[in-house]
């Protein structure tokens, strides 16, 4: 019996290696590319158009070096564990020159250092925590998105000019709402020394209460509320907080929410005169959004969200670092994408030396509600170079390389 | 004070809601003695269906009619499940359903976004009730005035129908004794289904009322499942007001909690459970289980040790894997130094569900321990490799030691849940001690030694580690102590009587699993170079479980060969398509309806019957 557990187990190991085969050597540059795909499709399915719209877009104009680009991509279903194995897979298998993608900071953080042990160039685009350009941060990891840091400093700039002086704070309870309200707090008390925070509430990410929770924060009588909840929990906050009255003659501040992806699902439950961050794609008045808005209206037949700008702009990152480097060696890579310059949809960025934050900005507006849609008003686009985390904070967070 | 008293209101709206989503699982549970992690997965159906419904074809239903409407559409397909699914495996080991379920889940996971898309659909608010009334001064919306009536409501209604209707009879019999009420010529079968519909209406019926409150989306199902089972765990199982006032305590523990210590939800429903069946073994209003009668001859099952020949095959078959490196790439390497670390964990699992017959829930609590242990020895201590290989497993079995010895006090489901409850403990301490274990962040940069860093190094080592531990284990159920462990399984009764202490024997039982679990961890944490709590999380716990059945709980090696199909299936689907789950999810399925004993069970029992038919 036990032989034929052995032979059973070997077969079965045999029958997943044999699937495992390395794929051949052909003439194309391969950037790898690892996402949630099936664990954040509502963020993930516009990234992948982005990315894929840009892809076309530069093979059609002839690809990078001579060669043309390949993406192969793989899910991460949500687990660091599994983008660890993905990652793996790209660069022992597959032979891609670079690794591109994830979403969640955890995914992030676990990605960054399997590129650090590897020593191979890694793009994150949409992982937020400070932790990756900064505490954890090494040579190889480049971050694309506006961090934590920078999306506080934007909308603290904001909360700073109301005339609110006692302030609650909601966030979901793991590591990104934490950092993102020790942020803010710290960002906007140093504006406004004379601010006292009364009251704050930490709900569980997905399992809102959200009765309970707007109860207590309406006990606290705050002036300001800062909300970091997103998602179906952002949905059940806004929808608790207008039937309870706790919006009325309140200023909110809220990270996200003016983001497509979280402002569309509100319809006409929107909260009016949120300052959020945000993308809204009908009214950005940056040249070189118009030719990407365009493109992409045309090949998918629907608007974009901030996860195909997200997306987009990576590759394009991705491509112009080749292009800069003239080579596929790590090394060259990573010192080409030091202060280069690419083309977004929000205009030119670069990465800066010292952390590998890129210059991507954000739009900070206020919502509005019109024909029973959110929509964004008062929008003003914030280039990230002015609200970088300082020089000296990154000289003394950053491990020494 | 009024305050505190819209506090409390509020409290019971979440508690109606909660016990809602809950009572359908309590009667399925109390009944059928299934444990229907499917639950979740129907909850979410039914609450997009509603959304679809009175949304989209708003013109042919009303409001309400579109709710009533949709709970008896995904009941209508809880029945079609049953039926077609469930019933085939009603005679195998109880646990296999949950497997079944668990695959069911998968499938409507990926399904709801294939359908429905990937965005979160909002309802709209319930006509005539979307407005908030004046409650001491604070808005209070009217729509919970609803659900705070509907809650005793549905819970009256539902004691009246097991109460004073002959079919309540029967159910309350088949909680009883289900082969007594078969021997008496009730229709079995025809009462199970009823009594899963039922519960399946009722959970629909739930997710339908939370529309007003909630969008539809699809992490849905994840989100209730767990508070639903504890919930319905604190109450007691199979008793209905049980569940209410166990919904009533979890929702206004919170609602007030969160006043005190705002990041208290997180934990709070596993520490209420620990505590409560810590205190009273059978939940607040449960009864002693009833003893159900194993089909005869099913679990006697012959175990014996190798004989010398196969003892030679599978010494060749390890010098054969030894040989991989030499074949295969590093890529191939890796992943099968993580299906190899995957046969210890399930091995370490089987010990305890298929020798133990302690069916554990919360198992990956050790893993992880194991995992972290070793992390921290290498980040706080900056002490090497071998030193986190050793401190892992000792911190595993430490942790094993003091949560079994409160774990072996109940027995079934009771159990199963308490080892949950002090899982989900050490994954909330993993969450929130930021200084200490990075948080949800985690702890990276956790690389093996210069010695072990190669690929092929390091495949060397985890192969030598877990053959030792599978081979460790074997010795250890062929042992003495292994023969009591399974005479406590087979009958407890009688093993008490000839003298065999059950809480010692299962206890250090439960302390080697974990211990074991604990080595596959540290292992776990060098291979992957980090470690996060989702390594202690529920979904892993649930995978060590799927592979031990899909081996086979009833044979020796079932955990081992379990695992080195589903780990090797996972990984091969989620690196070749999106729709992992639904993949994934049809397999097991697949696989449990075809073989109800486990692969290996099924291979045996075909070479048994093969064999006896040669005879003369």
């Amino acid at each position: 019996m036990k032989s034929v557990s052995a032979l059973l187990a070997g077969v079965t190991l045999a029958a997943a290696l044999s699937a495992v085969v390395p794929a051949s050597a052909q003439d194309t540059i391969k950037i790898g590319e690892i996402n949630s795909y099936s664990g954040l499709p509502s963020f993930t399915e516009p990234y992948r158009k982005g990315w894929q719209l840009a892809l076309e877009q530069i093979n059609a104009a002839g690809g990078v070096n001579g060669k043309k680009l390949e993406v192969i991509s793989k899910d991460d279903g949500g687990k660091p564990a599994d983008a660890v194995t993905a990652a793996n897979e790209l660069v022992s298998n597959d032979g891609v020159v670079m690794l591109a993608g994830t979403f969640f900071s955890n995914i992030g953080l676990a990605v960054s250092d399997f590129a650090k042990q590897k020593k191979i160039l890694f793009l994150a685009a949409e992982p937020l925590t400070d932790a990756i350009t900064l505490a954890k941060g090494n040579r190889y990891t480049f971050r694309l998105r506006p961090s934590n840091y920078e999306q506080a400093a934007m909308l603290a700039e904001e909360a700073a000019k109301l005339p609110a002086k006692k302030w609650a704070t909601i966030a979901p309870n793991y590591e990104y709402g934490q950092s993102a309200v020790a942020v803010f707090k710290k960002l906007l008390s140093a504006k406004r020394p004379d601010i006292e925070w009364v009251g704050e509430q930490w709900p569980p990410q997905g399992k809102i209460d959200a009765g309970a929770v707007a109860e207590a924060l309406a006990q606290a009588q705050p002036d300001a509320i800062l909300n970091v909840t997103f998602g179906p929990d952002l949905v059940k906050f806004v929808r608790e907080g207008n039937t309870r009255g706790l919006f009325k003659n309140r200023s909110v501040v809220s990270f996200l929410t003016g983001e497509p992806e979280y402002l569309d699902p509100l319809k006409d439950e929107t909260p009016e005169g949120w300052i959020v961050t945000g993308y809204p794609w009908n009214a950005v008045t940056i040249p070189a959004h118009a030719a990407f808005l365009k493109a992409y209206q045309e090949k998918y037949n629907d608007y974009p969200r901030l996860g195909s700008v997200v997306g987009y702009s990576t590759l394009k990152a991705a491509a112009a670092i080749l292009a800069k480097a003239k080579s596929t060696d790590s090394e060259k890579l990573v010192d080409a994408a030091e202060g280069i310059l690419v083309e977004t949809p929000f205009g030119e960025v670069t990465f800066r030396n010292s952390d590998h934050q890129s210059t991507l900005g954000a739009f900070v507006g206020k919502t509005a509600l019109k024909d029973g849609k959110g929509t964004l008003v008062d929008v003003i686009y914030r280039d990230g170079a002015k609200y970088l985390p300082p020089e000296s904070e990154v000289k003394a967070l950053r491990p020494q390389d | 004070m009024t305050f505190l008293f819209n506090q409390f209101v509020t409290g019971l709206a979440s508690a109606s809601s909660l016990f809602l989503a809950a009572c359908g699982l309590s009667i399925i549970f109390g009944v059928t003695r299934i444990v229907n992690f499917s639950h979740g997965a129907f909850y979410m159906l039914g609450a997009y269906v509603a959304v679809t419904v009175t949304e989209y074809l708003s013109s042919s239903f009303g409001f309400w009619s579109g709710i009533v409407f949709a709970s008896l559409f995904v009941a209508a397909i809880g029945a079609l499940v049953e039926m077609t699914l469930l019933r085939r495996i009603y005679a195998a080991h109880e646990l296999l359903q949950l497997l079944l379920t668990f695959g069911v889940t998968l499938v409507v996971e990926d399904l709801v976004v294939l359908i429905w898309g990937p965005a979160d659909l909002l309802g709209r608010r319930a006509p005539g009730l979307n407005g908030a009334f004046d409650l001491f001064g604070q808005p209070f919306p009217t729509y919970d005035l609803l659900l705070i009536a509907l809650g005793p409501l549905t819970l009256i209604c539902v004691e009246l129908l097991l109460r004073r209707t002959r079919w309540g009879v029967l159910v309350r019999a088949a909680t009883q004794d289900r082969e007594m009420v078969a021997a008496l010529g009730v229709n079995q079968q025809w009462l199970f289904t009823g009594v899963f519909t039922l519960g399946i209406f009722l959970a629909a019926f739930g997710a339908a009322l939370e529309l007003p409150r909630e969008a539809a989306s699809h992490t849905m199902d994840l989100q209730i499942i767990t508070e639903v089972l504890v919930v319905v765990v604190i109450g007691g199982l199979g008793n209905v007001l049980g569940t209410f006032l166990a919904a009533v305590i979890v929702s206004e523990l919170n609602a007030f909690g969160i006043l005190v210590l705002p990041k208290i939800s997180i934990i709070l429903v596993f520490l209420v459970m620990a505590l409560v069946l810590v205190v009273r073994p059978w939940g607040l209003l449960g009864r002693t289980e009833a003893m159900t009668r194993a089909a005869s001859g099913l679990q006697i099952v012959r175990w014996r040790p190798l004989l010398s020949r196969e003892r030679l095959l599978v010494t060749g078959g390890i010098v054969a894997a030894a040989l991989l490196p030499l074949v295969a790439g590093d890529y191939a390497l890796t992943v099968a130094s993580e299906v190899l670390i995957f046969m210890l964990f399930a091995a370490s699992l089987h010990l305890l569900v298929g020798a133990g017959g302690l069916v554990s829930f919360g198992h990956a609590a050790y893993f992880g321990l194991g995992a972290y242990g070793a992390a921290l020895t290498l980040k706080q201590l900056g002490l090497p490799m071998a030193a986190g290989l050793v401190t892992g497993p000792l911190l595993g079995f430490a942790g094993a030691l003091l949560f079994g010895w409160f774990c072996v006090r109940l027995s079934g489901v009771y159990f199963a849940m308490l080892t949950l409850a002090f899982a989900q403990i050490v994954w909330s301490i993993a969450f929130q001690w930021t200084e200490v274990t990075g948080g949800d962040n985690g702890l990276i940069g956790i690389w093996p030694s210069p010695w072990a860093a190669t690929a092929a190094h390091f495949y060397w080592l985890t192969l030598a580690l877990v053959a030792a531990g599978i081979a460790l284990l074997r010795v250890i159920l062929f042992s003495p102590f292994g023969y009591a462990l399974r005479a406590l399984r087979d009958s407890e009764l009688r093993a008490e009587a000839i003298g065999l202490s059950r809480h010692r024997i299962q206890w250090f039982a439960f302390a080697i699993a974990g211990a074991f679990a604990a080595l596959a961890g540290a292992l776990y944490a060098f291979l992957k170079g980090s470690v996060f709590p989702d390594d202690l999380g529920i979904p892993l716990s649930i995978d060590g479980l799927a592979m031990v059945l899909l081996g086979g709980v009833g044979t020796v090696a079932g955990g081992v060969v379990g695992a080195a199909l589903y780990k090797s299936l996972s990984i091969w689907v989620i690196s070749h398509t999106d729709y992992s789950k639904l993949v994934l999810g049809l397999l097991i399925v697949i696989l449990v309806s075809v073989f109800p004993q486990g692969v290996l069970g099924a291979f045996s029992h075909w070479r048994t019957r093969h064999a006896a038919g040669e005879r003369p």
